[in-house]
């Protein structure tokens, strides 16, 4: 029988001779992976299951990130929790000054490869689809299961292809792609489903674009999001792991939920307005809006090609006086590429902040949350009422380029406004 | 399972777990330590609904965003005995019913619902009682149907343990 990529994955990872749509099936992890918030719960699960072993120390990664670093006693003791546990048992754990956010963490040190099960504690494990791996992201309570048998029941879902086809236009990057895709299917157009992504636009992108695309499959309603592993995947992936893996793709005559295609040659640079990442106009539409923060970080676009794009906008520049930049690259390895390519002391002399790697503000946990009535421009992934602090708060979503500009002019505009002789 | 309560009703779609349960409270691990930030960033005064046996009535894409499990956490430390809905995001589906908090599917029976009225529900055959009204929910699959009765995944995952030995 025909077979989706995502299919063919939980296929090789389940115990049944074959399965379809519908069909719940368990799962076998190859990586399960909490953080500072989901795995002191999930611990406690774990306690109440009567476990006190785990099924693969050399499977399980603990990353500190959320409230890292402690931004008070309680966030301070949930990081010691997840330390004694990963040491107790083994693990690894990420701390900080070692990592950074989770899922750049675990896609840069080669943890992930195509055709991979992971289970995290995040809903944002969905990122690994980048490297055609298959990430779910799970609650506490599943992945305290997961850390004991290495495994989780899963619905097996339909997929939905989403090709791209033409090129991208100046100051477009992976975040307008993702973007225009929930433009066009709805916030809860992918529940029960997995995007797939296909087509020269999506051959086109680099693996940091892929992952900005990957990251959002969620906020479509997704399980998870899928690139077929290319020779993109492979480049990015020697030298960086050991674990073996094989190139996947659906069939030619799978079946498919639904079939969406995108053309970029008419996408512009767009952005998610509040208070939902459904909310898609081009950039040109919200132009004009007054803003008081800018956020350039989080797991979908806190890579140095973000940094870059930012840099780009920002050097030579000042940001306005009215606005507090902020940029956090997404891992040490992310910060010190960014160092040694002088962005870090651009963004400096811009008049930006630089903070260690954390997810921070995105979450609206700490370092950048946002007073009522304020407006930010942020290259995050979620713009629900609150996300960054006060409720009575809104949040724009866009990529590097929108967001440096943002800065910049003090409101939203159109980069290209701004970046008079920065080739996109 | 037959699980009856007053009907506590949230009208909008894709509501998100950010305003169920804001993020700067997420440092919190014990539910009943939980129970005062629930429907937070949404309707802080839906609490004073609770505290007596409720059903919680919601609308589309219900539960969307973080994987948060502090949500189901302090719906079920506040007595919340079922959410029904008109469709469920994934994350906060799975939780719910990892936690034995069953979420059900009859989009009828949530249109039908106003606040207070006592809703019935026999996750068995699927039948939602809505006062006087009846109607046919989408039955649950039977695996989970299975981890609901055992009590949820905790439980399931004892007896799984305990069988190994
Ligand atoms: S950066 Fe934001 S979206 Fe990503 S894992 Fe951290 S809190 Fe979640």
């Amino acid at each position: 029988m025909p077979h989706t990529l995502a299919e063919k994955i939980l296929l090789a990872h389940s115990d049944v001779a074959d399965l379809a749509p519908g069909d719940i099936v368990m799962v076998r992890c190859d990586l399960v992976m909490a953080n500072d918030v989901s795995g002191p719960v999930a611990f406690r699960m774990m306690e109440k299951m009567g476990a006190s072993t785990v099924f693969d120390p050399a499977k399980i990664v603990m990353v500190a990130d959320h409230f890292a670093p402690a931004k008070d006693a309680r966030s301070a003791d949930l990081q010691r929790q997840l330390k004694e546990w990963s040491d107790r048992h083994g693990v690894t754990y990420y701390g900080q000054g070692r990592g950074g956010i989770e899922h750049t963490v675990l896609v840069e040190d080669g943890w992930i490869v195509p055709g991979s099960v992971i289970a995290g504690g995040d809903s944002h494990t969905c990122t690994y689809g980048a490297l055609g791996a298959f990430g779910s992201g799970l609650g506490s309570t599943d992945i305290a299961a997961c850390l004991v048998f290495g495994s989780f029941w899963q619905t097996v879902p339909a997929t939905i292809e989403v090709t791209f086809t033409g090129s991208k236009r100046p100051f477009v990057t992976g975040k307008d792609l993702i973007l225009a895709v929930i433009d066009a299917i709805g916030v809860g157009g992918g529940t029960n489903t997995v995007l797939e992504f296909v087509g020269p636009g999506a051959a086109a992108l680099s693996i940091d674009e892929r992952l900005a695309v990957a990251n959002m499959a969620v906020e479509a309603g997704a399980e998870t999001g899928l690139f077929p592993a290319d020779e993109v995947t492979a480049a990015y992936l020697s030298g960086r792991t050991n674990r073996p893996w094989q190139p996947e793709r659906s069939d030619p005559d799978a079946s498919f939920a639904r079939r969406v295609r995108i053309d970029l040659d008419g996408v512009p640079p767009l952005i998610a307005q509040p208070h939902s990442p459904g909310n898609v106009v081009p950039v040109a539409e919200a132009a004009g809006r007054k803003i008081d923060q800018v956020y350039i970080g989080n797991c979908a676009n806190g890579t140095i090609t973000d940094l870059r794009q930012a840099a780009s906008i920002l050097a030579g520049n000042r940001v306005h006086p009215d606005v507090r930049a902020i940029i956090v690259p997404a891992s040490q390895k992310v910060y010190r590429q960014a160092l040694a390519e002088g962005l870090i002391d651009q963004f400096v002399a811009a008049g930006a902040i630089v903070s260690t790697p954390t997810c921070g503000a995105c979450f609206g946990g700490h370092m950048g949350v946002l007073a009522a009535g304020e407006r930010a421009v942020a290259t995050t992934n979620r713009n629900f009422k609150g996300r960054m602090g006060s409720s009575d708060a809104e949040v724009y979503l866009a990529n590097a380029y929108v967001a440096a500009a943002a800065a910049v002019a003090g409101e939203i505009i159109e980069p290209s406004a701004v970046a008079e002789g920065v080739p996109a | 399972m037959i699980l009856e309560g007053a009907a506590v009703v949230i009208r909008q779609d894709n509501i998100d777990t950010d305003v169920l349960y804001p993020g700067s409270y997420l440092n919190i691990a014990d539910p009943e330590q939980m129970k005062p930030y629930l429907f937070e960033g949404l309707d802080p005064s839906l609490r004073d609904q609770l505290g007596r046996p409720t059903i919680l009535v919601v609308g589309e894409n219900f539960g969307t965003g973080s994987s948060r499990e502090h949500v189901p956490h302090a719906m079920l430390a506040w007595g919340i005995r079922c959410v029904l809905g008109k469709s469920f995001a994934r994350i906060f589906y799975r939780n719910c019913i990892n936690l034995g908090l069953p979420a059900i599917v009859c989009p009828e029976a949530v249109d039908a619902a106003e606040p207070g009225v006592t809703v019935r529900i026999d996750t068995d055959t699927g039948t939602v009682h809505v006062g006087d009204a009846t109607f046919q929910a989408v039955p649950l699959p039977s695996f989970m149907r299975d981890m609901l009765a055992s009590g949820g995944l905790v439980d399931w995952a004892r007896r799984r343990l305990a069988e190994a030995g």
